[in-house]
């Protein structure tokens, strides 16, 4: 396969926002990531491909939708095209592809809804913006609905909240269930089941890899840190996105936080059959495979005898743990009631800096100016520690904690204004990387302000996704991927290991 | 899609991985090499033999921890990092040296 045309960033601006750019129509149309193979659907209970009557198909399926949310319903109708969305899409501003803007792509089912669903679309369509879901239309659909990281960003300006991502879930589940499957998560969900990640990393790698780590850091510091593995009986059960035992710079992170239990002198375990933190069903919009990658964890749980469950650095992995973990897969009742379900790796990182138990200096990172770039789902749809907005402030106070100095970018563009990496809601595949690159602009071009304007040189995250995304999208713009950092892996080297000197 | 080698056609997918890893041979790999811009060096086939003997021992591409340690005790320690593995293989070492070895690609959030 030879390579497509080199890519070829839109413009970084002076200031750190993006203005609206000119109105492009159809400059994405052709964005299409691959479409995924029988096998890839079939694997998740969805036909293999496009069944013949998937019109029909395709209709009952949203009717279904609609009448089991509310929510869905609620969103689709009281639309009142007031325009507060249209420019706070991150790939509207990448693009200029009005499509991408919240609102158009809301309506690319809400015509359908209405055609079917409204007395009004049912009788007179022209006159209410309704219309047949056609073989051009689903075309957009495929197209648009994998053009949506599902960041929710676009849902805090709206002044009715409604929540695209949950439109575009639905659009999703609806193409599934004629067989239109999107490759790229389907694929993944299928490897979760048979071998419990979305890598495919059997077993005995995940040992080797973890072995090799151990020695690497008793090399580094002197101290066996270990990474223990299917470990029953410990008391805390780490559920980490596998990206954390493959990737840069994840693995710093994974090493984070192992010098943390270490240093805490707490019992832990990761498991082979939960080995991934990731959630890939949301992104597709089933509830059911959403429940079968969850249950996981709580077999994990269950068969180890863990007292407490911590979630790894994962964006949507804690949304789905925070949110709905006990829906999904409960009761957890067998859990020691004095921690909370789930707990986050930062609040456990928090207090424990808060509480002495650690101890770091930030001569570990020196040279490093930070900043943080808050995560969508962590920052929109989740909480940490025991009052609002602890989302924003632990992940700050414990990169403080590790850095000579913190800098955070410019007000629109953090905590729950964050702008998306470009890369969620399972749009982070090779397919889609003209779409990736031009969706981190925004967020692209407030780190390169603070770049310029304040000596920033690293950016930490805490969500797999945001850290693959970036160390590949950076460069195109002429920044150096090793920018990017784990938030643990920052931790991991300020940490002072071994016994406190008096 | 196929690979054309010595006559004989050899399917991959859509991204040009193999769809069947036992029809892997060294000229393959040269020509998908080729296609990907990489002229094969000495130091280019460490990456991709290592790749295979670790594939054939756990059925998934090592870590880039775990490739970069190796890579280091191969070729000396100054190469035994990710930044002299993307020069080797500047679309990323896990995705695109998998490609060349015939290997499945990676996926999630790597």
């Amino acid at each position: 396969m030879a390579r497509g045309p080199a890519l070829t960033p839109p413009p970084l601006s002076d200031r750190p926002e993006i203005e609206p750019p000119p109105l492009a129509p159809g400059a994405m149309a052709h964005s299409k990531p691959y479409v995924a193979q029988p096998a890839h659907n079939e694997a998740l209970g969805y036909p293999g491909e496009r069944v013949d009557d998937w019109q029909a198909k395709a209709i009952q399926a949203l009717g279904e939708l609609v009448d089991s949310s509310r929510a869905l319903k609620v969103y689709l109708d009281s639309c009142v095209k007031c325009g507060s969305c249209a420019d706070k899409c991150h790939y509207f501003l990448g693009t200029g592809d009005p499509n991408n803007m919240p609102v158009a792509r809301q309506d690319l089912v809400r015509r359908v809804y209405r055609r079917h669903f409204t007395p009004a679309g049912k009788l007179a369509p022209g006159l209410v913006g309704a219309a047949d879901l056609t073989e051009g239309l689903l075309e957009e659909w495929y197209s648009y609905f994998h053009q949506c990281s599902q960041c929710r960003r676009c849902s805090v300006f709206c002044p009715y909240g409604i929540d695209t991502a949950e439109i575009s879930m639905a659009a999703r589940e609806v193409m599934d269930r004629i067989g239109l499957g999107q490759k790229y998560c389907n694929e993944i969900l299928g490897k979760v089941h048979k071998v419990g990640n979305n890598l495919g990393l059997p077993e005995p790698a995940l040992a080797d890899t973890l072995e090799g780590l151990e020695e690497d850091i008793e090399e580094e510091t002197g101290q066996a840190v270990k990474l223990p593995l299917d470990v029953a009986g410990a008391d805390v059960l780490l559920i980490t996105p596998s990206a954390d035992f493959f990737a840069e710079p994840h693995v710093d992170g994974l090493i984070g936080y192992a010098k943390v239990f270490h240093q805490l002198g707490l019992s832990w375990t990761l498991s082979s059959h939960a080995s991934e933190a990731a959630n890939f069903a949301m992104f597709i919009g089933s509830r059911d495979q959403m429940a079968k990658v969850a249950q996981r964890i709580h077999q994990a749980a269950r068969d180890l005898g863990v007292k407490r469950l911590v979630f790894g650095e994962c964006g949507h992995a804690w949304r789905v743990a925070y949110s709905f973990l006990t829906k999904l897969a409960g009761p957890w009742d067998f859990l020691d009631p004095r921690w909370p379900v789930p707990q986050h790796i930062l609040e456990v990182t928090n207090a424990a800096i808060e509480t002495g138990g650690i101890r770091l200096d930030p001569e570990g990172n020196a040279g490093k100016v930070v900043t943080f770039h808050d995560s969508c789902n962590v920052a929109r749809a989740s909480r940490m520690g025991e009052g609002p907005g602890g989302q924003f402030t632990l992940p700050r106070a414990v990169i403080q904690a590790s850095v000579p100095r913190f800098v955070d970018m410019a007000d629109g563009t953090i905590h729950d204004r964050t702008f998306c990496c470009g890369g969620g809601g399972g749009l982070l595949t090779d397919d889609l990387m003209e779409l990736r690159m031009k969706g981190a602009l925004p967020r692209v071009n407030a780190l390169n302000h603070v770049v310029e304007t304040q000596g920033v040189t690293h950016m930490a995250a805490i969500c797999a996704i945001c850290k693959t995304q970036f160390a590949k999208v950076l460069p195109l713009y002429g920044l150096d991927m090793e920018m990017v950092q784990s938030v643990h892996g920052l931790v991991s080297q300020a940490i002072r290991l071994g016994a406190a000197p008096d | 899609m196929a690979y054309q080698v010595n006559g004989s056609e050899i399917e991959h997918d859509e991204e040009g991985y193999l769809t069947d890893l036992s029809q892997w041979n060294e000229e393959l790999a040269e020509m998908i090499a080729k296609t990907e811009d990489i002229e094969m060096s000495e130091e280019h086939w460490e990456v991709v033999n290592f790749l295979r003997e670790y594939y054939d021992e756990y059925q998934i591409a090592p870590a880039v921890r775990v490739l970069t340690k190796a890579v280091g005790k191969k070729l000396g320690p100054e190469k035994g990092n990710n930044k002299y593995l993307y020069e080797l293989f500047p679309y990323g070492p896990a995705k695109q040296a998998c490609k060349i070895a015939g290997l499945p690609k990676p996926t999630g959030c790597v």
